[in-house]
This record gives C-alpha cells, structure tokens and sequence, in this order.
C-alpha cells in the first residue's frame, strides 16, 4: 500500500504504476456528470456565461484542483436540513461518461488524480501522460466502507445540482484505490478489453 | 384495507442495507475462487466487508440506491391506487432516512426532486390481479452503472453470426458481458428475456432478477444454457471491478415469451454484484420480508 498525500506531486504521480494500490489522505472533491458538462461550459468553452457565484466557484475550484483529486461519485449524505453533513454511503460512480470532459478539465485546473470506477480511455489516459495525473479506481459499490475514510465533509459547492451531482469538499484519511492508468501511457482496463475480446472470440468461434 | 406505509418503509430499508443470503453466499465463493494477492482478490473481500459494514450500520450497501422497482401482485380487495400512495410515501421517507440516495432527476430541467419522487414513471411500480389472499410486493433497486449496460439485441446479428436460436440468444449475451466489461459493477447477475416486443422484452428481463441465485430454472433448455453460460462468460476473465479474474458475473437468469414473426429480441439487464432484492409478503395480519 502506498500512502499518496492531497495535493499530489509530480514525482508521486510518476512513482505510480499499474496495479500498485494507494492509501488516499487529504481534501479532495466530488465531481461527476453535471459538474464536468458545467465546468466545461462555463470556464473552458466558455459556452454560457458565468452566473451567480460562478467567480467565487472558480477561484474555490481552482485552488483545490491544483495537484489535487476528483472524486466521480454522488454519496448519500445524512444531515441536509442541519447542514451538519455526514457521508453515509460513497462508493465511485462509472467514470467513462466524463471522458469526453476529464482530460480538457484535468488541464485547465492541474488535476493529478482522477478516482472513479471502470476506468476511462485514451484522451483521459493522454492527459494523465502530459499533466502527469493517474486513474485511481476505487471498488464500486463498496460505499459505506469508503464512507468510512471520509473524516469530515468541510463544504459543498453547486448544492442545487442535487445530492448526488454536487461538488463535496471532504477530507479523506487512507481511501483506499487501485492504480489503473498511470502517467506512462499504460491502462489496465485496455488490456483487459483485448484479453478478453480474444476469448470472446474463442467462445463464439465454437 | 391495511395500510401499508411502514412495511414499505422496512423493505426499503432492507433492500438497501442487508444484502440476500444467496448472493452474499456467491460472493464468498467467488472470492475464494480468486488467486490470493490478486487485485480481483482484493476487490471481492472489500465488497465482502463493505456489505457486513452496511448491514451492521444500517446504512446503504451502494451509495446508487438506484431506481426503486417494484412489481406488486395483489388479490382482488386490494387498491393499486391506494397502494401506490403508499409506496410513494415510504420512498419520501426512506429517502429523508438516507436509506436512499434522492435519484429522480427532471430529465428537462435537469432539477432532482430531492425526494425521490418523479413523475408516474419514478418510482417504477407494476402492478398484476392475481388468484388467492396472499399479496407479495418484490423489491429490486438496481443502480445506474449497470443499468445503462443492459443491452438488447435483434436477430439475427451478422457481426455475431447469432441466428433465431437458443445459440443466436448465446452468442449475444456473451457479448453483452464483453461490451459490459466492468462497468456495471462485476461481477454480477444477467437477466434475459428472448422475444416479446422491445418495452416487455426489458420489463420481463428484470423480473428474471427477482429470482434466487440458486433456484433452478424450470425449462430444461434454458436452466441448461443459465449454467452454460455462467461458466463462458466467466471465462471471458473480465473479473471483478474488470481487474480481470476468474468471476465476471454470479449467475444468468432466462425466460422466453411469444415474439412477432418479424421479430426476435434478446435482451440483457444487467444487475450489479450489489443484487438488492428483497420481497415483502402479506397474508391476513401476518407480514414477512424474505
């Protein structure tokens, strides 16, 4: 188990290989469907204009993204009414709907480590190369398990997203992931993908 | 007519946080299975902690509480209507309970509803007339990672040389758990449904779900090609999580129905190794959740 500490150097990054499995401390932030459409939108395409507390966002954003990690999950979160915010279940959600956002999000903010389930493909595995940054994949659906590494919640941005589609600063001690892609070009779930298209073969030439 | 509102609130609850016997019992074989040390190893025994956590805490095994399916088979005496207020409210409150995570989004506004409750549509609810004094109301959430890899297949498929046979009906599941690799949760369990028409064929391919990883299909033919094809997708080696492994899905479930002669669907829903099904039975004054 490595220890990896939020926010991430470059050197750490490129320490990482397939396989290797990671311990996770630090503040890191949720970020799944809307929130990727959103931030293109409104900060790197800029194809609608900021609105609201967008600015402050971005600056909030931009200050927790640099060497930092996204966290592709919507958690069930006790506590709304009181503002007193427990994470009670939050497991990764599948990260290959935000490929056609990661790598261009990655960029812009300095993201270094992108935790989900499934893995992602080759223009997110090209920004993990260039920026450096890693996939990390954490065991989807084991929720309440990861719910337990997370210390504290210390905020939440864009709440009217949704529970699930907000972005949620927490504080994580030793969340536990698998090393998937890494910055040298390599991806366990393409290897995957052939090992197994070549018995898919086998199985349907019979 | 009893109201119903609390049962519903406990099957909720259950569904969510205990995990059935039967695929809990899978998983552990499925982890032994494993080599030790391997990745695929590694992923089973977090799973296996994460659902004894859940159960002991009370709290959501996954935290996609997914879309709450209900299939409700009532005697006559009872209402549909009544019961479906009833559903409706006990969703609103396990939702407010954080047994479930609030998941109807607006899907033109993009607004969630924040409880829960959507339009008809939101919770799914199907109600069936049946024989009898005993009413039964099956649970399934079924989250979104596997539920947008279910797929469905028309026949014949060139690229796959599936003709309008029991091995056509092969040749595409097989590769449905190829395009599946891990992304909705491996390993887990396939419902099909061969025939019917597209809306039916899906409806039908979950109701496969609701049946006990252990139980045994009663056509010969189809409980031949469950086993078949449990043990060739797991030779796929997708694994668990996809870290590729020896278990890609924990068991396959089949039914047929009456098809167009121009049509002939095959099609795959998808459950996560999270199965949470969970039936709540009522007879007289006497309730049961199994």
């Amino acid at each position: 188990m490595i220890p990896l500490h939020m926010p991430l150097s470059e050197e750490a990054i490129r320490a990482l290989h397939l396989g290797d499995s990671v311990l996770l401390s630090g503040v890191m932030i949720t970020a799944r469907d809307t929130a990727h459409k959103w931030m293109i939108d409104t900060y790197i395409r800029r194809t609608r204009p900021p609105s609201g507390d967008d600015e402050q966002t971005y600056a909030a954003l931009r200050d927790l993204l640099r060497g930092g990690a996204i966290y592709h999950c919507g958690p069930v979160v006790a506590g709304l009414q009181t503002k007193q915010y427990v994470f009670k279940a939050a497991g990764p959600t599948t990260s290959i709907r935000e490929e056609p956002y990661q790598g261009e999000v990655m960029r812009h903010f300095g993201v270094r480590a992108v935790i989900g389930k499934g893995g992602m493909g080759p223009r997110t595995l090209a920004a993990c190369g260039e920026i450096p940054g890693v996939y990390l994949h954490a065991i989807g659906g084991a929720a309440t398990l990861i719910a337990e590494t997370v210390k504290s919640v210390q905020g939440v941005l864009k709440l009217e997203f949704g529970v699930p589609e907000a972005m949620w600063v927490i504080e994580v001690v030793d969340f536990p992931a698998v090393v998937t892609m890494d910055s040298h070009g390599q991806s366990l779930h393409t290897e995957i993908e052939k090992a197994s298209r070549g018995e898919l073969d086998k199985l349907l030439a019979a | 007519m009893q109201d119903l509102t609390e049962q519903f609130v406990e099957l909720i609850r259950r569904t969510s946080t205990d995990l059935p016997a039967d695929v809990r019992r899978a998983l552990t074989e499925a982890r032994d299975r494993e080599a030790p040390g391997s990745a695929a190893r590694g992923a089973l025994e977090s799973i296996l902690q994460n659902v004894e956590l859940a159960r002991e805490k009370i709290s959501p095994i996954c935290q996609d509480t997914g879309t709450p399916i209900f299939f409700v088979r009532y005697p006559a005496g009872w209402s549909s209507r009544a019961l479906r207020e009833q559903m409706r409210a006990a969703i609103a409150r396990a939702t407010e309970d954080a047994y479930l995570r609030p998941n109807a989004v607006d899907s033109l506004s993009g607004k969630n509803s924040g409880n829960n409750l959507g339009d008809e549509a939101f919770p799914s609810l199907h109600f069936e007339e049946v024989e009898g004094d005993t009413l039964t109301v099956d649970l399934l959430l079924k989250g979104g990672g596997c539920e947008n890899v279910g797929a469905q297949y028309s026949l014949p498929d060139d690229r796959l040389g599936a003709d309008r046979d029991l091995q056509g009906v092969r040749r595409a599941v097989l590769d449905a758990v190829h395009q599946a690799q891990g992304l909705g949760c491996a390993p887990g369990v396939l419902g099909v449904s061969i025939g019917g028409d597209r809306g039916t064929s899906y409806a039908r391919s979950k109701q496969q779900l609701l049946r006990r990883l252990d139980d045994t299909n009663p056509n010969p033919d189809l409980a031949r090609m469950e086993a078949q094809l449990t043990q060739e997708a797991n030779r796929l080696g997708v694994g668990p999580m996809g870290f590729g492994g020896a278990t890609t899905v924990l068991g396959v479930k089949m039914t047929s129905q009456h098809r167009l002669p121009a049509s002939y669907f095959v099609t795959v829903s998808y459950m996560c190794w999270a199965d949470r099904r969970r039936r709540l039975t009522v007879r007289g004054d006497s309730q049961a959740i199994e």
